[in-house]
């Protein structure tokens, strides 16, 4: 029965998402490098997790891909070098995130040589190695999500023997408008994609992998499936795994994690849960090829492919682009030297955010770099006007949440009866805001709402330690006045004593 | 006659029943303190500067549950903390006399420190560090900013400095809208008036 209605309406994949005009100005364009600046900027933290700590000073010499900054905590992904050369700086400096603050840097000199400090031997025996092991590699080589969000990569593979993960799913989505990084690499270098493809089911134990394409792509999907088949042929001894592509209709956020998985599987990850408790291990095109030279060639992360593209773009590109390269220079290099006039979003256009220093440098989670003349940008800026109670915010939300009220909600600072509407669940994909035909900025209220109840909850956590260490403050306290009022207590009777003694012996009988 | 008499008797055997029931029960779940105090406790944000007049937020909480203290006096609290407390006690808010200042963090300038412990004694979170004669300094992750150590130092090398912006602490502003705007002064005159 669902079948014929998906049959007669056309596949709806998952829940709720829009249709956008895509842009992708970028796909014929090969990639190509993008020179080496004069100074690299490292930013300590370009992940979700715990800040970095240095492990160089300034005039030290460093090599490319020697670590410069180890990760302090689980939750973290070390840094390294981009190029050979001195350090020559570690302070603070704006980084890609939307308040415009800055963070400290590790300020890399460059020496021209780009001479090279592999990570370790080249694993080309992969096959044989323990997964640990390779774990280990990846952790080591700093690999965090590259499709935007930097997760730190090891984590996902961790092999539990509760949650069997039985399919691997590579996102060549890219849902987002404009964004044509990954497209390139699936067509230019498919064979190294599913050699990658292969390590993570080796990594993983899974039997079943797939490599998810919209359709959108057709040079990309005939790339792959050449070299699935190429592949199938070089290794018939591994009978019980299976290597399939599945090219879906265009439709975003299908590149978001939960929703391919939704599309692909029909599992739906539980909210809270990650896809591992679904079998499933979901990994960018990108972080795959990364993962892939990490283990064959030993090479840490300490390049990406970023898309340069936009309406204010005169030739659009995709650049592989050295991480910490400031994105002024990568700019000038695609023959944009004029800024002005213009807006740089880091990222894509749903999900991307303005970015407010262009000295900044490229990060690992820089996916593009979208070049957006004011005017175009702020003709389709619109004052914001009260909900009509369409209901279309509610039809277009891949989670089914209920945008409409949750904003109402916070605009009027209830932020704890927003949470009670699973407001922690948003994962700010911007369909909601994109429907609204009273262009009420609703991701940007969930946003703020999130905003302000992690402070309200880190206020509380401050407030309860103080109140801890106060208590243990005032029975210290306590606890040295009853100790000085005994010991004075002590001192008096023995005084009492020696006077009593003296006496007696003052008064001798005569 | 004898139906009346089998009914006093009857509600009279209840009630003495239930009057044993909840003496013993007053005496089983008995509670150590005053829970209305420990609630209002839980809220205040518990910086122990004493501006509300009582030497720390336990103080203040226990006047509060006992009714000797109004619900506006804890300053670094503000609005938001004055309306749970009159929430839970069922008063009707009042204004907080002085707005709250920016959240500070107290710094010792080392080379000027006498190591004389002052400080140390003064501080009511246990935020300072150091030994007689030597250099103090202050964790200032613990720091509540209560200014408490200012008065006690003989030398006056302690500053108190507002607090930095970190990353890891920025959260998204108020979106820039009109109603955005509105919807928030709405809601603060609406504050004042009640």
């Amino acid at each position: 029965m669902r079948r014929l209605l998906e049959h007669i309406w056309g596949r709806k994949p998952f829940d709720g998402g829009v249709v956008l005009d895509m842009h992708k100005d970028g796909a014929q364009v090969p990639i190509t490098d993008c020179p080496l600046p004069e100074v690299l900027i490292h930013p300590l933290k370009q992940h979700i997790g715990e800040t970095c700590k240095p492990l160089v000073a300034v005039g030290d010499h460093v090599l490319r891909g020697q670590n410069i900054a180890r990760s302090q905590g689980y939750v973290s992904a070390p840094v390294h070098a981009g190029t050979s050369g001195t350090v020559v700086r570690i302070e603070e400096h704006p980084v890609p995130h939307p308040s415009g603050l800055g963070m400290l840097c590790i300020f890399i000199e460059a020496d021209g040589e780009d001479r090279r400090q592999p990570l370790g031997v080249m694993m080309t025996n992969w096959l044989q190695r323990d997964p640990a092991q390779l774990r280990e590699r990846i952790r080591a080589a700093g690999i965090t999500g590259l499709g935007g969000a930097g997760f730190p990569t090891f984590i996902k593979l961790l092999r539990d023997q509760r949650h069997p993960v039985n399919t691997v799913i590579l996102n060549g989505i890219e849902c987002e408008p404009w964004l044509t990084h990954d497209q390139r690499l699936m067509t230019e270098r498919s064979d190294d994609i599913v050699h990658g493809l292969a390590i993570l089911m080796h990594m993983t134990g899974a039997d079943h992998g797939v490599i998810a394409i919209e359709d959108n792509k057709p040079e990309a999907i005939a790339a792959m499936q050449d070299a699935i088949h190429s592949w199938q042929c070089e290794c018939e001894h591994i009978a019980s795994t299976s290597v399939r592509l599945e090219v879906l209709p265009t439709r975003y956020p299908q590149g978001s994690e939960k929703q391919l998985i939704q599309a692909i599987t029909g599992k739906e990850v539980p909210a809270g849960k990650l896809p591992l408790h679904v079998g499933v291990l979901c990994q960018n095109i990108s972080s795959t090829l990364a993962i892939y030279r990490a283990i064959t060639a030993a090479e840490p992360l300490t390049e990406r492919v970023v898309t340069v593209s936009g309406q204010g773009m005169p030739a659009p590109a995709n650049l592989r682009v050295r991480l910490g390269t400031p994105i002024r220079y990568v700019l000038a290099h695609c023959g944009l030297d004029q800024l002005d006039g213009m807006q740089i979003i880091h990222g894509g256009p749903m999900m991307g955010e303005r970015l407010k220093h262009p000295e900044a440098p490229v990060v690992k989670s820089t996916t593009g770099l979208l070049l957006i003349p004011d005017d175009t940008l702020y003709a389709e800026h619109q004052p914001e006007e009260p909900c009509i109670r369409c209901g279309h915010c509610g039809d277009a939300c891949p989670i089914r949440l209920v945008p409409n009220l949750m904003a109402d909600l916070i605009r009027d600072q209830q932020f704890e009866q927003a949470e009670g509407y699973q407001l922690f669940d948003c994962i700010e994909c911007g369909c909601c805001s994109y429907v609204c035909p009273s262009h009420i900025p609703l991701v940007h209220y969930f946003r703020y709402g999130k905003g302000q109840l992690a402070q309200l909850r880190q206020e509380r956590a401050f407030a309860e330690a103080s109140r801890q260490r106060s208590e243990q403050r005032m029975a210290r306290l306590e606890q040295e006045k009853a100790a000085k009022a005994a010991r004075r207590q002590k001192a008096r009777a023995r005084s009492k004593v020696a006077t009593r003694t003296a006496d007696k012996q003052q008064e001798p009988p005569a | 006659m004898n139906s009346l008499f089998f009914a006093v008797l009857a509600l009279g055997g209840m009630a003495l029943l239930a009057g044993v029931a909840l003496a013993i029960a007053t005496r089983v779940f008995h509670v150590e303190g005053n829970p209305v105090a420990e609630q209002i406790d839980h809220l205040l944000p518990q910086t122990q500067c004493g501006q509300c007049g009582y030497p720390g937020c336990t103080p203040y909480a226990n006047a509060v549950a006992d009714g000797s203290a109004d619900v506006n006096h804890c300053v670094p609290g503000g609005e938001r903390t004055m309306r749970a407390i009159a929430d839970l006690m069922g008063v009707e808010p009042k204004a907080v006399e002085e707005a709250a200042a920016e959240p500070m963090v107290a710094f010792i300038r080392e080379d000027e420190c006498i190591g004389c412990t002052l400080c140390i004694k003064a501080c009511p979170v246990d935020a300072i560090i150091g030994a007689p004669k030597h250099y103090h300094t202050v964790i200032a992750d613990h720091c509540t900013g209560c200014n408490l150590c200012l008065e006690p130092c003989p030398v006056d090398c302690i500053d108190m400095l507002i607090k930095p912006e970190l990353l890891e602490h920025w959260s998204w502003p108020l979106p820039d809208t009109e109603r955005a705007r509105t919807g928030l002064k709405r809601r603060s005159q609406h504050a004042q008036a009640a």
